[in-house]
């Protein structure tokens, strides 16, 4: 990270702006961030807007008249999306903007920000409610998207995994919402709801480029206020989870030629835990990399799938192993799977390993700040779960992780459900 | 070393012919925590037909070779390859192309180590009877996982119904029964017959120093020798310029129809200035009218043919281009007959100053947005070095089009007989 220039975060009327000034991009990148808890009744409200706000504002009310005006910004890029991190709901939205250095139009910068500020606050209305014309056609975008879900089977596992792994935490909600609650909706009932998030989320904008932070914070000063927040003090759910006494095993099938077998875990430690730099470690011995167990064992050793990995949730504290198999294949490879995460707990593993591992991992992480959403998304962690641990000192932590940290974090790890979506035919004794 | 500097950009690059013809380009850029480094040959899935290096009898490989070859060369007779570079705190990679193999890394330190190890590990071929058939079974999954996925499907689809006799209607990993039949001699030969440095590129980028790292390679190229090469003789078939059917019906478990409308764009190999001017000219045009608020994109968004997963794409390769725009969609005929008239269309447009003007900011732009990421440029670059074109220079290149040159082209740019289509329809 050398050559990076100091990190600001600054607290302005009604929200955070960070400010991260580097030469790396061409670009600039401009991300706000609406957090709140994840809940049953708004879920699929919230997963509707991000879509709503795209079709156009006060100044450009249709998709058009916007497209222009960012065509004018050297084809500025805006997209919107709603994610969840552990028991949250964020609806990201995100605008990226040539640096006026390698253009011909040095007001690009102001243009932007005079713009994105009315992307998030001022959108198109009609009768002091959203067009009913653009919701009705967004509701029908975002019942399609639901339901398209399924046709990306290592998607729709990975969803149906967390359903049924969480079905009595608010974790499960999927985070595009549910189709039985579109007809309820109306341009009235979300433009209310949209009001309600520009006053009470917690927001977080992120600007990351080669910029002068003096300046970037003066047009974010003169350009955009927060009306009227009203903190709702957001209740997150405390991290409830539902243990159980013994392996939940979900099969379901379908009319497909590669099997998905996805496994969860609970990890019982989260971004802010002293052991979280152990987990990590644990993740890339584990499964994130060609040189992991799950890959060696799963695919190089018994050619069994073409992918075996793993990922964690770092909010929820949640592992997951996912791998695509021939559905008569399932029990070999779920023993190879099961047993690997034995092994961990057993130590075994060699400290050239770890120290092999360590290294990946690092070079991963400085890899993630040479792009800037990956640096915004590193940032935002510690917002998320409320604590300061930057991406240096993490790495810092990361480098002094030992063989028995990983070995006491392997014996954290319970096996929780395992879901596999398989073909139709009979193997399952295999 | 040759080095030049583009001003407009703020960037250099230092370029050189090794002996051995190797094309070698270094990009430094200090502010990066990391280097990417590619190293590719100019060979994919559509050269199954060729004269081998040393022989004067043309050949043709079962399909999937070029693909099973990128798998196996990661095997060495003790070790993985991938283990190498995991030991060296990188992550390696590889891809293959209908035109392009390519074998890549990215790491933060023991630069100069991982540069040797892509070298080595891909100049050093070791192919066994045993690992050959192993390697069969994890091809045979890849290829189930792509035939389980309509995106893919519909890709091939499409191309399938442009197409003819072209090799790219042929998938690129082959089949499971074409993979049955590939022994390690089909591997040696296309190996050496491709991978002469004659045919390759090696381009890294990132935080480096470039006079050390141009001898670094030039010591490690010189210590290697390699057979002659004279000259490489790929056969491709003769393509007929219009599409070689109407429509195709793909049946598969889908919740929503899918449609991809293509238009077959070229089918012979472009001198260098055309080939510039028409591989920007059809992503423009793309952009100008199905970039989400241009004019069809509306028109199909306000008549509820289209949704979220609506995309188009444009490729432009030596000797084939294409463009594809699609998606998911309720009313798969409707949507179809809809398109063909407003692509027919565009023919009679009259583009303003400030159109083309607009067209012009939006693709600088997107140039330099793309220039954030050290893989995209090198492989933007290496694509645009094969067709002999500076990718750096694009953006002047850009700036001097002129209104009557993209008038000219949408003129020319549709013609019905080069559409086909094809659809994903639900079980």
């Amino acid at each position: 990270m050398h050559q990076q220039k100091k990190v600001e975060k600054i607290d302005m009327n009604g929200y955070t702006l960070h400010l991260i000034p580097t030469k790396k991009f061409k670009t600039v990148h401009f991300v706000a961030k609406f957090k709140t808890a994840l809940q049953r009744e708004n879920i699929t409200t919230r997963a509707l807007i991000p879509y709503i706000l795209m079709q156009g504002s006060k100044n450009y009310p249709t998709r058009p008249a916007l497209e222009k005006k960012l065509d004018d910004l050297y084809g500025a890029v805006l997209t919107s999306d709603s994610s969840k991190k552990g028991n949250n709901h964020i609806i990201s939205i995100r605008f990226n903007v040539a640096n006026e250095k390698f253009t011909k139009n040095n007001s690009i910068f102001e243009e932007a920000i005079t713009l994105f500020n009315e992307m998030l606050f001022y959108p198109r209305t009609e009768e002091k409610q959203f067009s009913n014309e653009i919701v009705k056609r967004e509701l029908v975008t975002l019942k399609q998207k639901i339901e398209s879900i399924i046709d990306d089977k290592l998607s729709y596992a990975n969803m149906r995994l967390i359903e049924e792994m969480c079905s009595q935490e608010t974790y499960q909600l999927p985070v595009h919402g549910y189709v039985e609650d579109l007809e309820k909706i109306t341009a009235k009932s979300a433009y209310e709801y949209y009001q309600k998030i520009i006053k009470e989320d917690d927001l977080d904008i992120y600007v990351v480029g080669d910029i002068d932070s003096e300046e970037i914070e003066e047009l974010f000063a003169t350009k955009i206020h927060r009306k009227s927040v009203k903190r709702s003090l957001n209740k997150i759910e405390k991290n409830v989870q539902q243990e159980k006494e013994e392996v939940n095993e979900v099969i379901e099938k379908q009319d497909i030629q590669q099997a998905k077998l996805h496994i969860g875990y609970r990890t019982n430690c989260t971004y802010k835990d002293d052991l979280y730099p152990a987990l990590q470690v644990f993740n890339g011995l584990f499964g994130a990399f060609p040189s992991s167990k799950l890959f060696i064992n799963v695919r190089e050793k018994n050619s069994l799938a073409y992918y075996a990995a793993s990922r964690i949730e770092s909010h929820k504290g949640l592992l997951f192993v996912f791998s695509g198999i021939a559905p008569k294949d399932y029990k070999a490879a779920r023993d190879i799977i099961e047993h690997q995460l034995k092994a961990m707990q057993q130590g075994d593993f060699t400290e050239e390993e770890l120290e092999k591992t360590k290294n990946l991992i690092i070079n991963q992480l400085l890899e993630t700040l040479d792009n800037p959403q990956g640096i915004i998304e590193m940032l935002y962690q510690q917002t998320v779960a409320g604590t300061l641990l930057p991406p240096s000192q993490l790495i810092e932590r990361i480098k002094n992780v030992d063989k028995n940290d990983c070995i006491q974090i392997a014996n954290q790890i319970k096996e929780d459900t395992v879901y596999l979506l398989t073909d139709k035919g009979g193997h399952l004794d295999g | 070393m040759d080095k030049t500097y583009y001003e407009h950009i703020d960037e250099t690059i230092y370029s050189e012919k090794l002996p051995n013809g190797l094309q070698v380009f270094l990009l430094p850029k200090q502010e990066m925590s990391k280097t990417f480094g590619i190293f590719c040959t100019n060979y994919g899935s559509i050269d199954h037909t060729f004269t081998p290096i040393g022989e004067t009898e043309q050949i043709t490989v079962p399909d999937g070779v070029a693909h099973f070859l990128e798998h196996k060369l990661f095997e060495k007779k003790d070790r993985d390859v991938f283990t190498d570079f995991s030991n060296q705190g990188a992550s390696a990679n590889a891809f293959t192309s209908f035109t392009k193999t390519a074998y890549l890394f990215s790491a933060t330190n023991n630069i100069e180590k991982n540069v040797k190890t892509l070298l080595d590990f891909v100049q050093d071929p070791y192919f066994s009877d045993e690992s050959v058939e192993k390697e069969k079974g994890i091809i045979a999954q890849e290829i189930k996982m792509y035939d389980d996925q309509p995106d893919w499907r519909s890709f091939m689809g499409t191309l399938q119904t442009m197409f003819k006799n072209h090799p790219i209607t042929i998938d690129i990993a082959g089949t499971v029964d074409s993979i049955h039949t590939i022994t390690k001699d089909h591997l040696y030969t296309c190996y050496h017959t491709f991978y002469h440095p004659e045919n390759m590129i090696l381009f890294i980028a990132g935080n480096f120093e470039p006079n050390q790292m141009s001898q670094l390679i030039r010591d490690n190229q010189t210590s290697k020798t390699f057979e002659p090469l004279n000259e490489l003789r790929t056969q491709y078939p003769k393509e007929p310029e219009h599409a070689y059917m109407d429509e195709k019906t793909i049946h598969m478990p889908v919740s929503i129809p899918k449609c991809t409308v293509g238009i077959k764009e070229s089918v012979k190999p472009l001198e260098k200035e055309e080939f510039l001017k028409k591989d920007l000219l059809q992503q423009m045009i793309l952009d100008h009218y199905f970039s989400k608020g241009g004019k069809l994109y509306q028109i199909l968004y306000e008549e509820n043919l289209i949704d979220n997963s609506f995309f188009y794409q444009t490729t432009l390769e030596k000797n084939f281009g294409y463009s594809l725009i699609g998606g998911n969609t309720n009313k798969p005929d409707e949507f179809i007959q809809r398109m063909k008239e407003l692509l027919m269309s565009v023919k009679d447009e009259q583009l303003t100053e400030a159109d083309v003007d607009r067209m012009k900011k939006r693709k600088i732009g997107q140039m330099l947005r793309s220039m954030n990421s050290l893989e995209y440029i090198a492989n933007n670059y290496i694509h645009y070095a094969i067709a002999d074109i500076d990718f750096f220079q694009v953006i002047p290149e850009i700036e001097s089009l002129t209104r009557e040159d993209i008038q000219h082209f949408i003129k020319n740019w549709i013609d019905e007989k080069r559409l086909s289509v094809c659809k994903i329809m639900p079980q």
